[in-house]
C-alpha cells in the first residue's frame, strides 16, 4: 500500500474516479443509444410512414410529363392543292420559372440572334398573360441554321432558354385565301380563360387556334388529339430518356370545294377594286370560289402581327381586313328583279303579258315624290315582265310592288334566303336585310309606307344582302327553287359532307322559264343591260344587272357622278348563272363604286366563267382519261 | 508541479488476468482488432456508396482510397504513441494549432465566403483540424492530474482553453466545426464528472444567451440555415431545396431502396452535395432503410468499442480523452444524419467515414489510433513514479 501513502492520495481518489467515468459514460452510452433510436424513426417515419408520398415527389422532379401537340389538319382545295400546311420551325423560348435575369438572358440572346422591338413587345405580352406554369414562351420564330449553332454553342450559360422544333401553319397561297381559309394565330389570354378543363387539356403543347375563316370553324376537328411523353430529366432539366409515350392523334384535313384557278381568275380580276365575287356549284351548293377585294396576307398573323403591320391593315380605308362576301352588307339594287318578277307572276298580280306605261317616273296617290327611272326618259311607252328584266325598266317594279304589297314581297323573297344568314361554314356572316312591317316597327319604330314597297322592289332602301346571299338566291333561281346550303367544306378527313336542301319552293315550270329567259336575254339579247358581257363569251349564261346607291339623291338633284368622290360612286353589282341551257354554276359580283358595269364587274364573271368551262374541260378529261390508265396499269 | 511521475495503478496487479492470452499479436502492434474491424465496414460501405453518389468517379474513389491509406496509416502510427508522451505534447500541439489559427487571418485562403485554410503549396490544411484532437487532449491532460471532479477553478481553466480556439473559429466563420470543437472538450468535462449543478446552469445560461447570439453573433447564412431547417418548404428553390430534396431522396427509398447506382434524385443531380454532406440521403436512396440501419449498427459498434476501451483505459488522461474522442465521433455522425434527414440545421459536417473528405479523414483517424493507443496500453505496475 505504499501509492497510499504519497502525498497525492489525499487528493486523488482513483476508485471514486473510476466510478463517476463509469457513472458518466453509461450515461452518455445510453444518450447515444435513445438518440441513435431517434434518427432511426426518423428514417422509419420518412422511408415507411411517408414512402408513398416521398415517391411521388420523386417521381414529380424525375419525370416531366410533356405534352406532345398533333399536327394541324391541312386544307386543301377541290384539286389536291394546298391551302394550308404545317412547317417545320425552330422556335427560341424561354421559360419564365427557369429564367433567373429576364432582361440579361434577352440581351444576351439578342448577342446571338436577330432579335426585333416587335419580338420583345410580342414575347412580353404573351409572358404578362396567364400561362400555364414551366410552359415555354416564344421570343423568336424561325431560326436560321447560323442562329441555330450559335445558340447550342452557348447553350449552358443561358438558364431556361429553349430551342424547339415546331410546327407553324403556313398558306402557301397567302392573301388569295386569306378571307376563306383564315389563320390561326397564338392562343390569347381571353381565350385560355375561356377554356374549361376539357379544352385546356386538348390545348396542352398547342400554342395556336383559329382565329377567323375556317380555322375557327373547323378548329375542334384540325386541332386533333395531343399526345404525351414521360421523360426523365435530371435537375438541370435536360431531358436524358422517353419512358412512355402516347402518340398524338394528327388533326383530320379539310377538302374544299373551292376551285384555286377559278378563284385566282376571280380574284385577278378584282385586283385592284374593292369588291366581292361569290361563285356557287348549284348542283351541292359547295362554293367554287370567294374572292374579297383587298385582302392581307394571314402569314403576318401566324406567330403574332406587330402593332405597326395590325395597324396598317385595321386603318386602311380600303378595309382589307373585312370579308366582304359573308360580312359586306349591300343594297342588291335590280338583282332583285327576276326574284321579285316571279313572285307577282307567281301572285297572278302581273302575267307574262302584262304591260304599263313608262312616262320615266312613278308617283304614287296623294304623294309627291317622284319615283324615278334610272334610264332618263323610260324605256318607252309600255313595258312588259321581259323588258323591265332585261333592260331593267323601275317602273314595271313600282307598280308591282304597289300592288304586290311588302307582305307577299317579304314572303316570296325569304325562299331564296334573303335576309337571313345562310350559315356557311365560315364565321362572322352578317345576315342582310329584308324588310318587313315587322322588321320596320322593331328597328325603325315606324309603320311601313307604300313608297318602302316601291324602294323595295328595285333593292334599295332599307335592303341589304351580302354577295354570299346573293350568289345563293341566283343558285335557286337557277335551280327552280331548291335552295342549297352553301358550303365551302366538301369533306372532313374521309367524310364527305352531303349537300343539303334547304328550301324547296314551288312554281310553275312556264313562269321559271319565262324568267330565265328574260336573265338570259339580259346578256344575250342587244338590248339586255350586259350585252356587252354576252358579245365577249363563247357560251351562254344568263345574268341580271344592279346598281347600288352609295349616297341617297335628293329630290330633283341630278345625277352626277363626277362631283361625287371615288368613295360615293355607284356600286355595281352582276348576278349570273350559266350555261343557260343547264345551269351548273351560279355567281354573283360587287364592286364598290364601281359605277360602269363594264369595266368593273363584267370581266369578273366573265373570268370566272372562263376559268370554270376550262376547269370542267379538264376534269372531263381526267375522267376519260381515268379508266384508260386503270387499263394501261392492267 | 512536478506531473511527470504522476501515473497511478487503478487496479491491483493481479486483477487483469485476461491479458495473459491471444492478444499478443495485436496489443504488440498496438491495434484493437475489434475496433479496426467496425472501422474498416464502415470505409468499405462508405466507399460504394461514395462511388455511386459521385456520379460512378473513379478518380473520386481513388482521392478517398488514398487519404484513407494515409489516415489508417496515422492511425497505425499513432496508436504507438505512448500516451505519457502525448499527455505531455499536449500544451505543444495545442499552442502550435493556435498559432497556425492565427496565421490563417494573415495568409488564410478563403472558400465560400470563410478563411478555413492555410495552402501549403502541395495540399491546403486547415488548422481547426489539430484543434479537434488538441483541444479535448489538452483538457483531458489537464483534468487528468486534478482532483475530480473538478473544481470551479479546474473547470474555469478547462473552459478557456475550449473558448479560445472556439472564438478564433467561428470568427472564420465556421460555426459547425467550432461548435463540435467546443462540444469535445466539454465532453472532457463531462466525463470527468463535473458537477451537475454546473450543467444544469449553462445549460440554462445558454437557453438565455440565444437571442444576443441570434441578434449580434449569427451571420445571415447561419440564420438562414435554421430559419430553413424551422420551415424548409418556404424557400423551395432557395435554402430549402437541399432539405427537401434530401428528404425526397431518403422517403422515396423506402425500405429496400433503389438499388445500388439507380437512385434518381442522386444520379439526377437533385440532391445537391450528395458525394459530402448529404451522402447520407444517397445511402438511404438506394439501399434503403435496411442500409441506413446496418451504417447506424456500425456506428454504434465503434462508438460501443470505444466506450469499453475507455471504460477498461489505465489513466485518467486516457480515459477521458478516449471517451471524448470516441463521443465526439458519435456528435459528427449524429448532427450529420440529423441535418440531412431534416432534423437539425444545416451546419455543414461530414458523415465520418462516407462523405469526401481529405484532411478531415486523417484527423478522425489519428483519433482512433489515440483510441487504438488507449486500448493497447500497458498497465502500469511501476509504483509512485516512472
Amino acid at each position: 500500500m505504499n501509492w497510499a501513502s504519497t502525498e497525492h492520495h489525499r487528493f486523488k481518489d482513483h476508485v471514486n474516479e473510476a466510478n463517476t467515468f463509469t457513472r458518466r459514460v453509461a450515461l452518455a452510452l445510453l444518450l447515444v443509444f435513445i438518440l441513435f433510436c431517434i434518427l432511426i424513426y426518423r428514417f422509419y417515419s420518412l422511408q415507411v410512414v411517408h414512402y408513398e408520398n416521398y415517391v411521388t415527389l420523386s417521381d414529380r422532379n424525375r419525370i416531366q410529363v410533356r405534352p406532345v401537340p398533333p399536327n394541324r389538319g391541312l386544307i386543301y382545295d377541290r384539286n389536291g392543292e394546298l391551302l394550308a400546311e404545317n412547317r417545320p420551325s425552330f422556335t427560341l423560348s424561354l421559360v419564365k420559372e427557369r429564367v433567373r435575369d429576364m432582361d440579361g438572358t434577352i440581351a444576351r440572346l439578342s448577342e446571338l440572334v436577330d432579335i426585333s422591338e416587335s419580338d420583345k413587345e410580342n414575347f412580353f405580352k404573351y409572358l404578362k398573360q396567364r400561362r400555364r406554369p414551366f410552359e415555354p414562351v416564344a421570343l423568336r420564330y424561325r431560326l436560321d441554321e447560323e442562329e441555330m449553332a450559335r445558340l447550342a454553342v452557348n447553350k449552358f450559360d443561358l438558364k431556361g432558354v429553349e430551342v424547339n422544333a415546331e410546327l407553324v401553319r403556313y398558306y402557301p397561297k397567302g392573301e388569295l385565301y386569306a378571307h376563306i381559309v383564315g389563320y390561326v394565330g397564338r392562343i390569347n389570354e381571353s381565350e385560355l380563360n375561356s377554356f374549361d378543363e376539357e379544352t385546356d387539356k386538348l390545348y396542352r403543347g398547342t400554342h395556336s387556334i383559329g382565329k377567323i375563316g375556317l380555322e375557327k370553324h373547323y378548329e375542334s376537328q384540325l386541332l386533333g388529339t395531343v399526345g404525351v411523353e414521360y421523360i426523365e430529366t435530371n435537375a438541370h432539366g435536360r431531358a436524358l430518356r422517353t419512358i412512355d409515350e402516347v402518340e398524338p392523334q394528327a388533326g383530320q384535313d379539310l377538302h374544299l370545294h373551292i376551285d384555286s384557278v377559278m378563284q385566282q381568275a376571280g380574284a385577278d380580276a378584282l385586283a385592284g377594286r374593292r369588291g366581292a365575287m361569290v361563285a356557287i356549284d348549284i348542283a351541292t351548293g359547295g362554293v367554287l370560289a370567294m374572292v374579297s377585294t383587298p385582302s392581307f396576307d394571314p402569314n403576318l398573323f401566324v406567330t403574332g402581327i406587330s402593332v405597326k403591320n395590325y395597324r396598317a391593315l385595321n386603318e386602311s380605308r380600303n378595309l382589307p381586313l373585312f370579308n366582304r362576301t359573308i360580312q359586306g352588307q349591300y343594297p342588291p339594287g335590280s338583282t332583285l328583279k327576276p326574284v321579285l318578277g316571279l313572285g307577282g307572276l307567281e301572285a297572278q298580280i302581273i302575267s307574262t303579258d302584262t304591260r304599263i306605261r313608262d312616262p320615266g317616273f312613278y308617283q304614287l296617290e296623294n304623294d309627291d315624290r317622284q319615283y324615278r327611272e334610272w334610264k332618263k326618259g323610260g324605256h318607252g311607252s309600255t313595258v312588259g315582265l321581259h323588258e323591265a328584266i332585261v333592260e331593267s325598266c323601275d317602273i314595271f317594279f313600282y307598280d308591282l310592288a304597289f300592288r304586290m304589297g311588302v307582305d307577299r314581297m317579304h314572303e316570296f323573297g325569304t325562299h331564296f334566303g334573303l335576309g337571313e344568314k345562310t350559315d356557311i361554314d365560315i364565321p362572322s356572316e352578317r345576315a342582310g336585310i329584308w324588310p318587313s312591317r315587322q322588321w320596320k316597327r322593331a328597328a325603325r319604330g315606324q309603320a311601313w309606307y307604300p313608297g318602302n314597297s316601291l324602294n323595295m322592289s328595285i333593292g334599295q332602301g332599307d335592303v341589304l344582302a351580302t354577295p354570299l346571299q346573293l350568289a345563293v338566291m341566283t343558285a335557286t333561281l337557277a335551280r327552280r327553287g331548291t335552295r342549297m346550303q352553301p358550303s365551302l367544306v366538301a369533306s372532313i378527313g374521309d367524310k364527305t359532307i352531303e349537300p343539303k336542301v334547304v328550301d324547296q319552293m314551288q312554281a310553275s315550270e312556264v313562269n321559271w322559264e319565262f324568267v330565265k329567259q328574260s336573265m338570259s336575254d339580259v346578256v344575250n339579247n342587244i338590248h339586255g343591260t350586259a350585252h356587252s358581257l354576252g358579245r365577249l363569251l363563247d357560251y351562254k349564261i344568263a345574268g341580271k344587272t344592279g346598281t347600288a346607291q352609295v349616297v341617297g339623291i335628293a329630290q330633283g338633284e341630278e345625277y352626277e357622278s363626277e362631283a361625287l368622290a371615288e368613295f360615293h360612286r355607284d356600286h355595281t353589282l352582276f348576278v349570273a348563272f350559266g350555261p343557260v341551257k343547264n345551269p351548273t354554276l351560279a355567281l354573283a359580283v360587287i364592286v364598290e363604286n364601281g359605277e360602269k358595269h363594264g369595266d368593273t364587274d363584267f370581266p369578273v364573271v366573265k373570268a370566272v366563267f372562263d376559268a370554270y368551262f376550262a376547269q370542267e374541260k379538264v376534269r372531263q378529261a381526267n375522267m376519260q382519261a381515268q379508266p384508260a390508265v386503270q387499263e394501261a396499269q392492267q | 508541479m512536478s506531473l511527470s511521475s504522476q501515473d497511478f495503478i487503478r487496479r491491483l496487479p493481479d486483477s487483469t488476468q485476461h491479458f495473459a492470452r491471444g492478444e499478443g499479436f495485436w496489443r504488440k502492434i498496438h491495434i484493437d482488432p475489434l475496433m479496426l474491424l467496425f472501422l474498416l465496414s464502415v470505409t468499405a460501405y462508405g466507399l460504394i456508396v461514395l462511388y455511386s453518389a459521385s456520379g460512378e468517379s473513379e478518380w473520386m474513389l481513388k482521392r478517398q482510397l488514398v487519404f484513407f491509406t494515409l489516415a489508417y496509416g496515422a492511425m497505425f502510427a499513432v496508436a504507438q504513441i505512448e500516451l505519457s508522451l502525448l499527455r505531455r505534447w499536449a500544451p505543444w500541439f495545442y499552442a502550435i494549432g493556435l498559432v497556425m489559427l492565427g496565421l490563417v487571418y494573415v495568409v488564410g485562403v478563403g472558400a465560400k465566403g470563410a478563411q478555413r485554410w492555410i495552402s501549403l503549396g502541395f495540399f491546403r490544411f486547415q488548422p481547426s483540424e489539430i484543434l479537434k484532437i488538441a483541444v479535448p487532449m489538452l483538457v483531458a491532460a489537464y483534468l487528468g492530474t486534478r482532483m475530480l471532479p473538478p473544481s470551479l477553478k479546474h473547470t474555469v481553466v478547462c473552459l478557456i482553453i475550449i473558448a479560445v480556439p472556439t472564438v478564433l473559429i467561428l470568427k472564420q466563420p465556421d460555426l459547425g466545426t467550432s461548435l463540435l470543437i467546443a462540444i469535445s472538450g466539454l465532453i472532457v468535462l463531462f466525463l470527468a464528472g463535473l458537477r451537475w449543478r454546473y450543467i444544469v446552469g449553462s445549460v440554462m445560461a445558454v437557453l438565455l444567451s440565444l437571442w444576443p447570439m441570434w441578434t449580434f453573433v449569427m451571420k445571415d447564412y447561419q440564420k438562414q440555415r435554421v430559419l430553413t431547417l424551422l420551415d424548409p418548404e418556404a424557400d423551395k428553390l432557395g435554402a430549402g431545396w437541399n432539405i427537401i430534396q434530401s428528404k425526397t431522396a431518403i422517403g422515396s427509398g423506402g425500405v429496400n431502396g433503389k438499388g445500388w447506382l439507380t437512385g434518381t434524385q442522386s444520379q439526377l443531380d437533385f440532391l445537391p452535395e450528395s458525394h459530402t454532406d448529404f451522402i447520407i440521403a444517397v445511402l438511404a436512396e438506394e439501399f434503403g432503410l435496411i442500409g441506413v440501419l446496418c451504417l447506424i449498427g456500425l456506428y454504434f459498434l465503434i462508438i460501443s468499442r470505444g466506450v469499453y476501451i475507455s471504460w477498461t483505459a489505465q489513466t485518467t488522461f486516457s480515459r477521458l480523452l478516449a471517451g471524448s474522442i470516441t463521443l465526439t465521433f458519435f456528435v459528427y455522425v449524429f448532427v450529420n444524419i440529423g441535418m440531412v434527414s431534416g432534423l437539425l440545421p444545416v451546419v455543414g459536417v461530414p458523415l465520418p467515414l462516407v462523405s469526401l473528405g481529405g484532411t478531415s479523414i486523417v484527423t478522425l483517424m489519428t483519433g482512433f489510433g489515440i483510441i487504438m493507443a488507449v486500448a493497447t496500453e500497458k498497465k502500469k505496475v511501476t509504483l509512485g513514479g516512472s
